[in-house]
C-alpha cells in the first residue's frame, strides 16, 4: 500500500463530476493516465504523489527541501555542543 | 527523476547515518509498519549505517501479508468461477492459501487479470457485459480512497456485474495492538508516509499519548527513513512523546479532505483478521450500506471454514515485531521463497522474503572492495586495493 | 490521394483469395506449397534455400561449431522496437554470438494459429529478412505447422542456429577468475518495459522502445582484438540478475557489482518505479555481459561503445574471491546487499 512516486502533471481533463477529472503523468518520461480527483486545486506542471493510479497529494517544493536543511542544522547544532566546553 | 533520486544520495545518507551515531546513548528499538519502508531498508541496506544500539523492526505493515488465509480462500473460489474475470493487484498472485494461489488457478483456466488501478477492473467491466467482473481490493488506507472511487463510479453507471472482494486493513489499530501487547519491546514508530498523505497525522496523537512512545511520519526513499529514525531517536533520547512529520513534502496534518470523504461514503469499519495476528477489533473496512451491493462475498456465496497457517510458521510473531526471521526453525531451508508457508515469506516486502533475498549470507564478514575507485573508471579498476 | 499498400503491391501470395491462414496452409497440399514458395521463400532467398531439400547441406571449414535453438512466443506479436519475428533473429544469432560463435545459418519453423491474418505473418517474414540480413545470416531451412483457432497465440516461432568458432579461445563460465571485470554492453530494461508498456492493463505511453539488435559484431571485434574474454551472457529473461548469479553458482565464483556504474534510462527508470519493478531483473534482447582479465577491461570497453547499437557500455563490477556462487551489489547509498534469482516472473506491487 505504500509504492506512490512523484510524477509531473503534463495534461488535465475536467469532465462533468469532479471525481472524474484526471489527466496525464509523466515520470522520467513515461506518461500514464492519472485520476486528479483527490487534488481539485492541482494545475499542469504541479508534482504530485501516485499511487495505482491516483494522484494522492501535490508535492510541496519548499517542504522537499527541508530534508536537507534540517541535515545542515543538525550538523551545525553537533558542531556547536562539541566546540563548547 | 525530480524529488525521488535526490533522496538517494549517498553522500547526505552517510551524514544522516553519522548524526544518528552522534545522539544515540541507549539501545532503542523502533518498528516501521509499512511493507515500502521494509523494502527501502533492506534493498539499500539503511540498516547497515545505523549504529549498533538501534533496533529496527519490521512491523505488519504489508497489506499483502495480512490478508487472512480465509480471505485468499475466497478469491481462489471466486476466481474459479467460469464467469468471472478476476482482477487483482500483482503481488496478491503469489500469496498462498491452504494448498494453492491465484497463479495456480489461472494456470488451471481460471480468468485472472493483474491490473494497475483499480479503475482498470471498473473498464473491464463496461467492455465485457456478459461477465462478472470482481476486484480484489487489498491494501492500507492508502489504497482505500483508489478502491472507493472503482465503486463509486461503477455504481454511477449502474454497472450490475461488477463487484469488490474488501480486504482493507487500518494501520492505527495494528499498531495499538502491538502496543497493548504484553512483553512490547518497540519504544517508537515510524509512521507509514502514504498511508498519512490520505489520513493524516491526527490519529496518531492518542496512541503517543496513551502509550508515551514517539511516532514520526517518515517518506521511503533512503533519506527520508534516516532522518525519520533520527528524530524519533532524538525524541527518545529527550524523553519526548510526540507525533512529528518528516514527510511533509507530501503530508498534511489534515491528509487528503475528499479521499477521506468517499472512504466515508463508500466504506465502513469492521472487525478484520491479520494473518498470523487475528483477529483486530475495528481495523478493517467493508462497504458500507449504500454499497453492499457490489460486495463480492454477498454475490458469490462462497462457503470457506477456518484456517490455519502450517504449525511451525512464527509468520505472527514477525509481524509483531517480536521475532526476527532468522529466529524460524524453518527459515531458509522448509520456508522459501518458493515454498512460503506464511505471509512473510510469499510477498517480497515480507520480512522473511525481504530476509532471504537480501541477508541470507552475512556480508559483513567479507571484503567487498572494488579497488581505489568504484568500477564506475575503468582505469581504476585494474589497481590493487 | 490513396496511400498505397505496401502490403498489397509487395506480397506475391493470392491474398484475395486467402486473407487468413488456413489449416489447410499447414497440410502439406497445394496451399501450403503456396505459402512456403511465395511468402517464405521469396523472402528468404539462398542458394541453400534453393535446393527445396528436407534439410540444408553445407561444407564448413575444420575446427569448431556452436549450436543453438530458442523458441518464441512473446505478445503482443508487433511491439515498440520490433517484433517476434526480428526477436527469433537476433536471438539466436546472439546465442551463438555469446559462445564466440560467427552466426552462420539458421533454421525457422513456424506454429502458425488457424485465422492469423495473411498480413501479419507477411510482415514478421518481412522483418525476419531484415534481420538475417542485417546480422550477416541465411535461413536456409524450415518448417510450418498450423494448429486450430485458439491454440498458438497467433504465431510461434522456433530458430536454431549454427556457427563458426574462428579461435582456440575457451569461453565459459569455468574460464572466470579471480580479478576479472564484469562490463555491460549498453543500458538496461528497454525490451521488458517496452513488452510491458503495451501489455493490457499495465500499457502506458512511452517512447521506451526493445533494445533487440544482433550483437555478433561487437563479440567478433573483441575476439579479432585477442582480448582475454572469459566469459558471455546475453541478459535476456530474469535480467543481469539472472545472467550473472548463473555465472558465479556455475563457475564458483563471487561476483561484486556497483549500483551506480550500471546504466538505466530515465523513462526505464520512471515505468520501473511507477509498477515497483527493479531494472536488475528486467529482459533485455541486445545487451549481454563480458567477463574479461582486468588488463583487457579498458580496450574491451572501447570496443563495446564503438557498437553504435549499444549506449552505455560500462564496467559494472569485480570478481572477487571472496563467497563462491554469490553475486553481491553496493547499493546506491554505499552499503551492500545481496542479488540473487526471483522465485518467479517479476510481478507489478502497490505494496
Amino acid at each position: 500500500m505504500c509504492l506512490a512516486i512523484p510524477g509531473k502533471i503534463i495534461s488535465i481533463d475536467e469532465g462533468a463530476d469532479p471525481l472524474l477529472r484526471s489527466g496525464r503523468v509523466s515520470f522520467g518520461g513515461i506518461l500514464k493516465a492519472v485520476n486528479l480527483a483527490y487534488v481539485p486545486d492541482a494545475a499542469i506542471g504541479d508534482y504530485v504523489i501516485v499511487h495505482v493510479g491516483f494522484a494522492l497529494n501535490k508535492v510541496d517544493e519548499a517542504e522537499a527541501r527541508q530534508v536537507f536543511a534540517y541535515l545542515s542544522q543538525v550538523e551545525d547544532l553537533s558542531e556547536l555542543e562539541e566546540e563548547s566546553p | 527523476m525530480k524529488y525521488l533520486e535526490e533522496y538517494r544520495d549517498p553522500a547526505a545518507a552517510r551524514r544522516f547515518a553519522r548524526a544518528i551515531r552522534r545522539i544515540t546513548t541507549r539501545p532503542w528499538t523502533i518498528m516501521e509498519i509499512c511493507g515500502g519502508q521494509t523494502h527501502a531498508i533492506v534493498r539499500y541496506g539503511i540498516d547497515k549505517l545505523l549504529p549498533p544500539e538501534i533496533t529496527l523492526v519490521h512491523g505488519p505493515g504489508c497489506p499483502v501479508c495480512v490478508t487472512p488465509l480465509e480471505l485468499i480462500e475466497k478469491a481462489i473460489a471466486i476466481a474459479r468461477r467460469p464467469e468471472v474475470i478476476f482482477c487483482s493487484f500483482g503481488d496478491m498472485l503469489r500469496v498462498p492459501g491452504a494448498d494453492c494461489d491465484l497463479l495456480a488457478v489461472k494456470a488451471a483456466g481460471g480468468d485472472i487479470r493483474i491490473v494497475y488501478s483499480p479503475l482498470d477492473a471498473v473498464e473491464l467491466a463496461r467492455r465485457h457485459p456478459d461477465r462478472e467482473v470482481v476486484f480484489f481490493a487489498v491494501g492500507f488506507e492508502t489504497t482505500a480512497p483508489t478502491c472507493a472511487m472503482a465503486a463509486y463510479q461503477a455504481r454511477q453507471e449502474g454497472l450490475a456485474n461488477f463487484s469488490l472482494l474488501v480486504s482493507h486493513v487500518l494501520v492505527p489499530p495494528a499498531m495499538e495492538a502491538i502496543l497493548s501487547a504484553p512483553g512490547n519491546r518497540v519504544q517508537g514508530f515510524l509512521a507509514a508516509g502514504h498511508v498519512c498523505t490520505v489520513m493524516g497525522v491526527t490519529e496518531y496523537l492518542p496512541l503517543a499519548g496513551r502509550y508515551r512512545v514517539p511516532i514520526v511520519v517518515t517518506g521511503f526513499e533512503p533519506l527520508d527513513i534516516l532522518q525519520g529514525i533520527y528524530m524519533t531517536v532524538k525524541q527518545l533520547e529527550e524523553g519526548r512523546a510526540e507525533v512529528e512529520n518528516q514527510y511533509a513534502r507530501v503530508v498534511l496534518r489534515e491528509g487528503n479532505r475528499p479521499a477521506q470523504a468517499l472512504i466515508q461514503e463508500v466504506f465502513q469499519v469492521v472487525p478484520r483478521k491479520w494473518r498470523g495476528v487475528g483477529e483486530i477489533p475495528a481495523s478493517g473496512l467493508g462497504l458500507s450500506d449504500a454499497y453492499r451491493a457490489l460486495d463480492a462475498e454477498r454475490r458469490f456465496a462462497v462457503d470457506t471454514h477456518h484456517l490455519d497457517e502450517p504449525a511451525e510458521c512464527i509468520s505472527g510473531l514477525i509481524l509483531q515485531g517480536v521475532r526476527k526471521p532468522p529466529d524460524c526453525s524453518a527459515f531458509g531451508t522448509r520456508c522459501t521463497p518458493e515454498h512460503p508457508f506464511g505471509a512473510t515469506m510469499v510477498s517480497s516486502e515480507g520480512a522473511c522474503a525481504a530476509y532471504y533475498r537480501y541477508r541470507r549470507v552475512d556480508l559483513d564478514g567479507l571484503a567487498l572492495d572494488f579497488g581505489a575507485a568504484g568500477p564506475a573508471d575503468a582505469h581504476s579498476i585494474g589497481e590493487k586495493p | 490521394m490513396t496511400t498505397l499498400d505496401p502490403f498489397a503491391l509487395a506480397c506475391p501470395l493470392p491474398i484475395a483469395d486467402y486473407p487468413r491462414v488456413l489449416l489447410a496452409h499447414g497440410g502439406g497440399c497445394r496451399l501450403m506449397n503456396q505459402l512456403i514458395e511465395r511468402l517464405f521463400a521469396a523472402a528468404f532467398d539462398n542458394p541453400l534455400l534453393g535446393e527445396r531439400h528436407d534439410g540444408a547441406a553445407f561444407a564448413v571449414p575444420a575446427g569448431r561449431l556452436a549450436f543453438t535453438t530458442d523458441s518464441y512466443v512473446v505478445h503482443p506479436l508487433f511491439f515498440p522496437g520490433g517484433d517476434i519475428g526480428r526477436l527469433a533473429v537476433n536471438g539466436t544469432v546472439n546465442d551463438l554470438a555469446m559462445c564466440g560463435a560467427r552466426p552462420l545459418y539458421l533454421s525457422a519453423a513456424f506454429i502458425l494459429e488457424e485465422g492469423l491474418p495473411m498480413e501479419t505473418l507477411w510482415r514478421v517474414v518481412q522483418s525476419m529478412r531484415d534481420a538475417a540480413a542485417a546480422a550477416g545470416v541465411q535461413i536456409v531451412t524450415g518448417d510450418t505447422k498450423v494448429v486450430d483457432r485458439g491454440k498458438a497465440d497467433g504465431l510461434y516461432i522456433n530458430t536454431a542456429g549454427v556457427g563458426l568458432l574462428e579461435h582456440e579461445r575457451v569461453i565459459a563460465p569455468r574460464q572466470v577468475r579471480e580479478g576479472d571485470l564484469v562490463l555491460i554492453n549498453g543500458d538496461l530494461g528497454r525490451h521488458g518495459m517496452a513488452i510491458m508498456a503495451v501489455r493490457e492493463g499495465l500499457a502506458f505511453e512511452s517512447d521506451i522502445e526493445s533494445d533487440t539488435a544482433p550483437v555478433a559484431a561487437p563479440v567478433q571485434a573483441l575476439l579479432a582484438a585477442g582480448l582475454d574474454v572469459h566469459c558471455l551472457r546475453d541478459l535476456t529473461r530474469g535480467g543481469l540478475t539472472s545472467a550473472l548469479v548463473e555465472i558465479a553458482e556455475t563457475a564458483g565464483v563471487h561476483i561484486h557489482l556497483d549500483e551506480r556504474a550500471i546504466p538505466v534510462r530515465e523513462a526505464v527508470r520512471g515505468a520501473c518505479e511507477m509498477l515497483g519493478l527493479d531494472p536488475l531483473y528486467v529482459a533485455n534482447e541486445g545487451r549481454f555481459a563480458v567477463v574479461v582479465a582486468a588488463a583487457d577491461a579498458d580496450r574491451a570497453l572501447a570496443i563495446l561503445r564503438a557498437d553504435p547499437a549499444a549506449e552505455g557500455a560500462a564496467v559494472i563490477g569485480r570478481v572477487l574471491g571472496s563467497q563462491p556462487g554469490l553475486v553481491t551489489m553496493r547499493s546506491q547509498i554505499g552499503a551492500n546487499r545481496i542479488l540473487d534469482r526471483l522465485s518467479g516472473e517479476q510481478l507489478p506491487r502497490i505494496c
